[in-house]
């Protein structure tokens, strides 16, 4: 698979001038000589992340959304007439209910399908975030069938928390795609942002323990003051980075995947394998029972 | 015997890897004032002290020094040292320099108020200089630059609605102690990071005796407050209960200085608490 990572750098708001700064990158992107196959953006890649009541003017409805960018990739001078994958981070109305969200979609010549669309079930609202003061949470986590094999999405903080990607796994996810925006934060480190370096860590982890490609797209650009970091990167089955971006700046990232790697990686490192097995006894477990667990983990009051 | 090994006490760092630091501030100004505004001049008041030199530093790399007007803003009873001070900045980088004295002005008003004390005369001086910075931007087709740093913003150290005012300020979610690390690694004239610093409002007048803390147990103090660390926990980590305090009682006197106005609300449309839209929206 011939995959772009597009580090997108939008607009607050301008919604025009992104979608005509996407239509340049996809024409960029279409001049060269071997097509891509699929190409990926990060959360709010057309907006810009820190909204807070505007998200309700720039939501998108995901069908109107999906025709514009298939749209504007067939408008792409030299856009092949072989199909290409889009990933895209936006914020979806549903009808009124406003999600944090991801469309996978899926460009043919004279088509497009939604192959998926993930709402970002973990809205962080602390400190410099406030999403669920505008938000609808996800409820639910898929793997979904692509040209390219089973893949999940998890949006910024939905990969923060190790369940999600374990449990993608399981659903039979070999390739996590995470489109993000992650305004850096922690300068004490030497050469990199913590917070960039905390997701490096997480992310390579993902990789290794469960034997999956991770495509991280992450959104740059400075928001009142929030610098996004961008590093927009590949992580193979093994954990290793192939390559990142820099977190300043717009850019894309050019790569190959091939996917044999991933059962290279599992046989050699068979813990998934290892984690079906065991996952019965984890989940079957009295202390994990409604009764037991609460919701959000509450122990009740004794008097 | 068995080899033990001693991990040694966690506490927040307040170290900075400047490179990174700088990097990520110069791209702050980029982004904000060329992308988003379309503004290529920065016009920052020098006072000669390190925290407007680092700025100015930032903004010549950011914009490159032809398009950073420094203005040097002397009341009467100035130090000459400062002036200097501020001159070895605008050498070091080429950088445009005006100076343009605030006697008239300010004197203009407190000459109708023999009685004003020295806080109200610095705030009067503050605000005048607020006016210039203001009116030589929009002279210049510029932007402001804001100097003030976190640990005077969080002391509310500064006056109100003057030293805080420009639209955009690199340096304030730094330390003090951080911006003269920082000021070092950007090459700032070490007799400007070296010096006792001073709001120069006032003859002989320091930070540091005005706010009963040297900034380094400030610093230390704030840091550990800010991430969360109770009093008599902060107190246990070897500083002086009553530093804690002082330090504490800025922090919770001040507030308001880090707000807008406080306004009245009748309406579920209330500006900024039921109408929120992001500053760059």
């Amino acid at each position: 698979m011939k995959l772009a990572i597009v580090q997108a750098k939008p607009r607050k708001g301008d919604v025009e001038a992104n979608f005509a700064a996407l239509g340049e990158v996809f024409a960029q992107l279409a001049s060269e000589e071997r097509p891509y196959d699929a190409i990926v953006l990060p959360e709010a890649a057309l907006t810009g992340y820190f909204l807070e009541g505007g998200v309700y003017e720039l939501a998108f409805e995901t069908e109107a959304l999906a025709a514009r960018i298939a749209a504007l990739w067939r408008a792409a001078p030299g856009a092949s007439r072989a199909p290409v994958d889009v990933v895209v981070g936006f914020f979806e109305n549903a009808g009124g209910t406003f999600y944090n969200a991801a469309l996978y979609l899926e460009i043919a010549e004279a088509s497009h399908r939604i192959v998926h669309v993930h709402r970002k079930m973990f809205l962080p609202t602390y400190g410099v975030f406030d999403e669920e003061r505008f938000l609808s949470r996800g409820r639910h986590l898929a793997a979904f069938d692509t040209r390219f094999g089973r893949m999940a999405m998890l949006i910024c903080e939905d990969a923060w928390h190790a369940i999600m990607p374990t449990l993608a796994a399981i659903k039979g996810a070999r390739v996590l795609v995470v489109p993000s925006a992650s305004p850096g934060r922690g300068f004490a480190a030497g050469g990199e942002l913590e917070s960039v370096a905390h997701w490096r860590n997480v992310l390579q982890s993902y990789a290794v323990e469960h034997g999956m490609f991770v495509i991280y797209a992450g959104l740059a650009g400075f928001e009142g003051g929030k610098g996004m970091t961008g590093s927009s990167a590949l992580i193979d089955p093994f954990g290793d980075t192939v390559a990142r971006l820099p977190a300043l700046g717009a850019a894309v990232l050019r790569a190959e995947i091939d996917f044999s790697e991933i059962d290279v990686a599992r046989a050699r490192l068979p813990l998934l394998g290892d984690l079906g097995s065991v996952l019965p006894d984890l989940l079957f477990d009295d202390d994990l029972m409604p009764e037991n667990v609460r919701r959000g983990g509450e122990r009740p009051v004794t008097p | 015997m068995i080899p033990v090994l001693e991990a040694p006490p966690r506490a927040p760092s307040l170290d900075i890897d400047c490179e990174l630091a700088a990097a990520w501030l110069v791209a702050f100004l980029r982004d904000e004032m060329i992308e988003r505004r379309n503004v290529r001049r920065a016009v920052v008041g020098l006072s000669g002290g390190v925290d407007s030199a680092v700025t100015a530093y930032l903004c010549a790399r950011a914009l490159g020094a032809e398009n950073v007007t420094c203005v040097r803003m002397p009341y009467r009873t100035s130090s000459t040292d400062s002036l200097d001070d501020a001159r070895a900045v605008t050498e070091a980088l080429g950088c445009v320099e005006r100076t343009i004295e605030i006697a008239g002005a300010v004197d203009g008003y407190l000459v109708n108020e023999p009685d004003a004390d020295g806080r109200r005369r610095g705030n009067v001086m503050a605000r005048t200089r607020m006016i210039v910075l203001f009116d030589q931007s929009a002279k210049l087709g510029a932007l402001p630059i804001g100097t003030g740093n976190k640990t005077e913003r969080l002391m509310g150290y500064f006056t109100w609605h003057a030293d805080d005012s420009p639209p955009l300020n690199p340096i304030g979610d730094l330390f003090k102690t951080q911006v003269w690390a920082l000021a070092r690694h950007l090459g700032v004239p070490e007799r400007i990071v070296a010096k006792a610093p001073s709001a120069d409002l006032e003859a002989n007048q320091t930070d540091e005796n005005d706010l009963g803390i040297t900034y380094l147990e400030a610093d230390r103090i704030l840091s550990l407050m800010l991430a969360g660390y109770a009093d008599a926990k902060i107190a246990a980590r070897g500083f002086a209960p009553a530093d804690v305090a002082l330090v504490r009682g800025k922090v919770d006197g001040t507030h308001w200085k880090r707000h807008l106005p406080t306004t009245a609300m009748l309406s579920n449309t209330a500006i900024n608490e039921f109408y929120l839209r992001p500053v760059d929206f």
